[in-house]
C-alpha cells in the first residue's frame, strides 16, 4: 500500500497524504468536469467550425437552433441518436460494433494528461508550479488542474493516437463494403506514416524538457524568459521547425483537411464510416472533433507553455491560467478550421511524399541537431547555451555536414526510384 | 510563398458581406418569366379564356394536365366561344414547368405565375383543380393555404409575358399581341427587349 501511495504521490500532490474518501471525491469531480468540458467543447467546436467555414465562404451558416445557431450540434446529435441503427449484412458484427469505441475512448483518455490551469509563472516558488489549493471549506487539498499526470505522459498520447488508428481501420474493414475498406487502407497508411514525424518532433521536446510528464514539460517552459514577454516556450527553444512538423503531422493524424482523404466524400462516399449510422456514426463524429480539441490542447501544452500567461488581476488568480489556456486552444482550433477553408485535399501520393520524403527527414535531422546541442551543453556547460561559442559552431558544422550527406543520400534515392519507375514505365 | 496567399484570401472573406440570404424570412426578387404554377386567366368582362380545346393536355410531356371541354350553357356562357373548360386539373407532382402548355394555348387562357413555393402534404392538394387555378375577381391568382408567397409575388402572371418572351418573334416587339385581361385591361407593349439587352457575357458562360 505504501508503494502504491508513493507512486500516486509522484503523479499529483493530491495523493501525498494517502487516498481518503475526500481525495476520491475530488478525483471523481475532476473526471466528470473534464468529461463534460470535452463534450461541451466538441459541441462548440462543431458549431464554430461550421460557422467559421461559412464566414470564409461568404455564407451565413447554421443560425436556426439557439442564438447564432449555437445549439445546432445539439440538434444534430439528438437527431442522430434517434436514427435507425443499421448494420450491413456483410459486416463483421462484433468488430463493427467495437470500432466506434476504439475511436472514442482514446479520444477521451488523451485529454486526461492536459494541464488546463494552475499558476506556472515561477519555477523557483513551489506554490507557483501549477498546484491549486482548494479553499478550506472544500477541504483544503492541493492538486494539479489536470486529471492525471502519469510519468509516461506524452507517450500516453502517442499510444492513444495509435489505438485510434485501429478504430478507423477496423471500422472500414468490418463494414464489409468497398469504399470503407479503401478509406481504412488509406487511413492506416496515412496515420502510421505521419505518426513517425509526429513522434520525432515530440522527441525534441523530451530532449529539451528532459521529461515525458506533461506537467513537467509545462513547468519547464515557465519563467520570465526572453525580454520578459515571451517565456521560453518550446516552440522557440526547439527552433520552430518541430512545431511546424508537429502541426502538419497532427492535421494528418486527425484526418482533417487537407489530409482528409480517409473520408474524402467525393471519392469514397464517406470513407470508413460510410456504413455507419445513428449513434455509432455520432461516436466517430464525436471522436474526430474531440481529437481535434485534444491535439490542439497537446500542442498548447508542449509548445506554447500550456496555461502559462501573465496574471493580470490577483482577485481571481486561479482563473487567468485557464483563460490563457483556452485562448491558446482557440487559436489552434481556428487554425485547423482555417486550413479546412483554404487548402484543397492532397492526392494520396502527394500525402505519402510529404510524409516520408519531407517531414520525417526534416524532423529526424532537427532531432539530431538538437541532440548535438544538448551534447555540447553537457560537455561544455560554460557555453550556457549561447549560439556563438566555438564549440557550438564546430557542432553546427558537423551537424550540417551530416545533414547534407543525409539529404544527398535521400535525394539520390528519390532520383533513383524515379528513374526505375520510368524504366518500368510506371506512370502516376 | 505561394502557399500562404490562400490563407490571406480566406481570412479576408471573414469581413465581406454574405452572398446568401436567410431564405424563408428574406426572399430575392424572382425573374419576371420564372416558370411557377399555372393560372387560368379571364377576360376583362370576367369570362373564362379557356375553351376546353385540350391542346395543353395534348402537348404536355409529363401528362400532368387533364381537361374536359363542354358546350357553353345557353344564356349563361362561361367562355366567349362555343365551349368551355368544364374540368381542368394539373398534377403538380408531375408538372415539370416546361411552359409548353402556355405556348400551345390559343387563347392565352393558361399562363404560368412566379409562384413555386408550395408545401402540400397530400396528393389531393397537389392536384390543382379548376377552382384553384382560376384567377379571382380581381384577376389575381388565388392564395392557397399551402402556398408561401409575399405581397407582389403574384403579379405579372398573365399572357403578355409569352408574347414578348425572348424566344418569341422579334417582329412583335412594341406591338400589342395579346388580349385584355381581368384586373389589368390590355397591357402596354413591352419594348426594347432586343435593343436594350446587354451584350451577352461569354466570359464565364461555362460555369453554369
Amino acid at each position: 500500500m505504501a508503494g502504491l501511495t508513493n507512486t500516486l504521490a509522484g503523479l499529483d500532490p493530491l495523493f501525498l497524504n494517502g487516498v481518503t474518501l475526500e481525495v476520491l471525491i475530488i478525483v471523481l469531480v475532476k473526471v466528470v468536469i473534464s468529461f463534460g468540458v470535452l463534450l461541451v467543447s466538441v459541441m462548440l467546436m462543431v458549431w464554430f467550425e461550421r460557422k467559421l467555414v461559412s464566414d470564409m465562404q461568404n455564407r451565413i451558416g447554421p443560425n436556426r437552433a439557439g442564438p447564432w445557431g449555437i445549439l445546432q450540434t445539439l440538434a444534430d446529435g439528438i437527431k442522430l441518436f434517434f436514427k435507425e441503427d443499421l448494420q450491413p449484412d456483410s459486416s463483421d458484427p462484433f468488430v463493427f460494433k467495437l470500432a466506434p469505441y476504439l475511436s472514442l475512448i482514446p479520444a477521451f483518455l488523451t485529454f486526461a494528461i492536459i494541464p488546463i490551469g494552475g499558476n506556472f509563472s515561477d519555477p523557483s516558488d513551489p506554490s507557483k508550479t501549477g498546484i491549486i489549493t482548494l479553499p478550506d471549506w472544500l477541504g483544503g487539498e492541493s492538486t494539479y488542474l489536470q486529471l492525471a499526470d502519469p510519468p509516461v505522459g506524452v507517450l500516453l498520447f502517442l499510444a492513444m493516437s495509435s489505438i485510434a488508428v485501429y478504430g478507423v481501420m477496423l471500422a472500414g474493414w468490418a463494414s464489409g463494403s468497398k469504399y470503407p475498406l479503401l478509406g481504412s487502407v488509406r487511413a492506416s497508411a496515412q496515420m502510421v506514416s505521419y505518426e513517425a514525424a509526429l513522434g520525432l518532433s515530440l522527441a525534441t521536446i523530451f530532449l529539451q524538457s528532459r521529461s515525458l510528464s506533461t506537467h513537467d514539460i509545462v513547468a519547464d517552459q515557465a519563467g520570465a524568459g526572453w525580454l520578459g514577454i515571451i517565456p521560453h516556450w518550446n516552440v522557440i527553444v526547439t527552433g520552430f521547425v518541430p512545431f511546424v512538423v508537429f502541426l502538419i503531422a497532427a492535421t494528418a493524424e486527425l484526418n482533417r483537411p487537407p489530409f482528409d482523404l480517409v473520408e474524402a466524400e467525393q471519392e469514397l462516399v464517406g470513407g470508413f464510416h460510410t456504413e455507419y449510422s445513428s449513434i455509432r456514426f455520432a461516436m466517430f463524429f464525436l471522436a474526430e472533433f474531440m481529437n481535434t480539441v485534444t491535439l490542439s490542447a497537446i500542442m498548447v501544452t508542449l509548445f506554447f507553455g500550456g496555461p502559462a500567461g501573465p496574471i493580470l488581476w490577483d482577485g481571481v488568480a486561479w482563473l487567468w491560467p485557464i483563460l490563457w489556456f483556452l485562448l491558446k486552444l482557440f487559436v489552434f482550433l481556428f487554425t485547423f478550421v482555417w486550413f479546412r477553408a483554404t487548402l484543397p485535399r492532397f492526392r494520396y501520393d502527394q500525402l505519402m511524399d510529404l510524409g516520408w520524403k519531407v517531414l520525417i527527414p526534416i524532423s529526424l535531422g532537427w532531432f539530431l541537431f538538437l541532440a548535438g546541442r544538448n551534447v555540447v551543453d553537457d560537455r561544455w556547460p560554460n557555453t550556457n547555451g549561447s549560439l556563438f561559442s566555438v564549440e557550438v559552431l564546430i557542432l553546427l558544422g558537423i551537424t550540417i555536414a551530416i545533414l547534407t550527406v543525409g539529404a544527398l543520400l535521400l535525394y539520390s534515392a528519390i532520383r533513383n526510384a524515379a528513374e526505375k519507375r520510368e524504366l518500368e514505365e510506371v506512370t502516376f | 510563398m505561394g502557399y500562404l496567399q490562400g490563407f490571406a484570401v480566406t481570412f479576408k472573406k471573414l469581413t465581406e458581406d454574405r452572398v446568401t440570404t436567410e431564405y424563408p424570412e428574406q426572399k430575392r426578387p424572382k425573374a419576371d418569366r420564372l416558370h411557377g404554377r399555372h393560372v387560368l386567366n379571364r377576360y376583362e368582362d370576367g369570362m373564362e379564356k379557356c375553351i376546353g380545346c385540350e391542346l395543353c393536355a395534348g402537348v404536355c410531356p409529363a401528362n400532368c394536365i387533364y381537361v374536359r371541354g363542354k358546350d357553353n350553357p345557353d344564356g349563361d356562357p362561361v367562355s366567349p366561344g362555343e365551349r368551355y373548360g368544364f374540368i381542368y386539373e394539373i398534377n403538380y407532382l408531375r408538372c415539370i414547368h416546361c411552359d409548353m402548355c402556355v405556348e400551345a394555348c390559343p387563347t392565352e387562357a393558361i399562363t404560368e405565375s412566379k409562384l413555386f413555393e408550395f408545401s402540400f402534404t397530400n396528393r389531393a392538394d397537389a392536384i390543382y383543380t379548376k377552382n384553384e387555378l382560376l384567377v379571382d375577381d380581381d384577376g389575381m391568382p388565388q392564395h392557397l393555404p399551402w402556398e408561401d408567397w409575399r405581397p407582389g409575388e403574384d403579379e405579372m402572371t398573365s399572357g403578355w409575358m409569352r408574347a414578348t418572351a425572348s424566344s418569341g418573334n422579334a417582329a412583335y416587339e412594341g406591338k400589342v399581341a395579346w388580349s385584355g385581361e381581368l384586373g389589368y385591361g390590355v397591357r402596354a407593349p413591352e419594348i426594347g427587349q432586343s435593343q436594350d439587352a446587354p451584350p451577352a457575357d461569354t466570359s464565364d458562360s461555362g460555369a453554369h
